[in-house]
């Protein structure tokens, strides 16, 4: 029998990083399944720029495992054609056109559409002889996408795309990706800050903190399995029997708690709520931000 | 053809809002049977939603009997939903609109007005329940 119809294209077990003294990613066991648009999402510095550069091959593991596209991520042409990476940075050339670019990934990548970068920057009104320098933020970080597309991946590693980008610019670019993926044949992992448009365009989630995996899975089943509990403020000795607490937030008469729901909630003082996106990830940084953070959390009318 | 809107702040769940979308249109007469949606890719690149946001809608109002995918030429609308003919909607809507109107000059707020509709509603279904 095939274990599934849908294939993890990314698969890692107690995944490791350590550089020197600081461990940049602990214990990361998570899956991607193939067709996905997967948010990674956590506080600066929780390992989002570390795990993508372990799946794209650009770091090695000190520990654990990986596999992308059923294999050991490494710096060799096979792996290298399936995977387009883009870092923060954008890696574009300044002096150089769209135009040029496109002779130069024609040169290195043996599946290269160079009609489709054209289309495709036309369709935007993007010049292709104009020097890549001279363009807007959202029009290099729209040239990067296409002559990243053009490579025809199977995986696309994004690392923080749209963060510097306008709102309608961010659109378009993120239209542009959920364009690639309907096309079929196409995973995306793509970290940023901007939880509204990733809520809209992503479907799956791996959130990080404190360089370990707090979450990962479609976001419509993980959202599905918390719970917002609302009551007089008590002991949660009870609660924390039955489910998994994350975060309680406490004033002097009302106690607020998000839980991953491991059963009913019977005691009928609870008022139990269902959870959207940006309260989820903001129950699990907040976990983690120590105490400097925490009494932001849980300052109440009667402190 | 018609487009979808997605309002990323409503509580109403994106797969949902393309869902009550077709349905609207199809009773407003916007759509009728034989139409065709507008492609997954289509509707994508329009709006910046998950592709599998809008197979989940299209599968929903398959499931419901209002369209049918063809392979290779779309998903195409085969059904109505249950209620009134097409044009009852938009004829209710025009004298509606008349009424608000009339309401406005009378100085009714949007919150009286619809508490006013609340306890219409409110006392039609009481009437129909003595009858």
């Amino acid at each position: 029998m095939m274990a599934s119809s849908n294939p993890a294209v990314i698969q890692t077990c107690g995944l490791s990083k350590r550089y020197r003294k600081v461990t940049a990613l602990s214990e990361a066991t998570l899956t991607v399944p193939q067709g996905r648009i997967s948010a990674l999402i956590g506080p600066n510095g929780a390992g989002k720029t570390t795990l993508l550069r372990l799946l794209a091959g650009l770091a090695r593991p000190t520990g654990g495992e990986v596999a992308v596209l059923g294999g050991a991520p490494r710096q060799d042409p096979a792996f290298l054609a399936e995977i387009g990476f883009v870092a923060q940075e954008i890696p574009l050339y300044r002096r150089l056109s769209a135009e040029d670019h496109i002779g130069v990934g024609a040169h290195l990548n043996p599946r290269w559409d160079a009609a489709s970068v054209r289309q495709r920057l036309k369709g935007l009104n993007i010049p292709l002889d104009q020097t890549v320098g001279t363009l807007s933020g959202g029009q290099r970080a729209q040239v990067a996408l296409s002559l990243t597309l053009a490579k025809r991946p199977r995986l696309l590693l994004l690392d923080e795309p749209v963060a510097a980008l306008d709102p309608l610019a961010r659109r378009q670019f993120l239209a542009h990706l959920a364009e690639a993926v309907a096309g079929g044949g196409l995973t995306v992992v793509l970290s940023s800050h901007l939880l509204a448009d990733l809520e809209r365009v992503c479907d799956h989630l791996i959130l990080l903190a404190a360089s370990r995996v707090q979450l990962c899975g479609d976001i419509d089943t993980v959202l599905a399995e918390h719970q917002v509990l609302v009551g007089p403020r008590k002991d949660t000795t009870a609660i924390e029997k039955a489910h998994t607490l994350v975060q309680a937030t406490h004033t002097a008469r009302q106690s607020t708690l998000l839980i991953r729901v491991g059963g009913p909630v019977v005691d009928p003082a609870w008022e139990a709520a269902d959870v959207g996106l940006e309260e989820l990830v903001l129950g699990y940084m907040g976990q983690h931000a120590g105490p400097a953070f925490s009494h932001l959390t849980s300052v109440g009318e009667d402190q | 053809m018609i487009s979808f809107r997605l309002d990323g702040r409503s509580v109403v769940p994106p797969y949902l809002q393309i869902v009550q979308q077709v349905r609207q249109a199809l009773r407003m007469g916007v759509l009728d049977v034989g139409d065709k949606l507008p492609t997954v890719r289509e509707v994508v690149a329009a709006t910046a939603v998950n592709p599998n946001t809008v197979l989940k809608a299209y599968r929903d109002l398959e499931r419901d009997g209002l369209v049918e995918p063809r392979a290779g030429h779309g998903t195409f609308v085969v059904g109505r939903p249950s209620g009134p003919p097409p044009g009852t909607h938009s004829r209710l809507a025009r004298s509606l609109a008349q009424w608000v109107r009339g309401a406005r000059e009378a100085g009714l707020d949007d919150e009286s007005i619809e508490s006013l509709l609340r306890i219409t509603l409110q006392a039609a279904a009481d009437e129909e329940e003595t009858a």
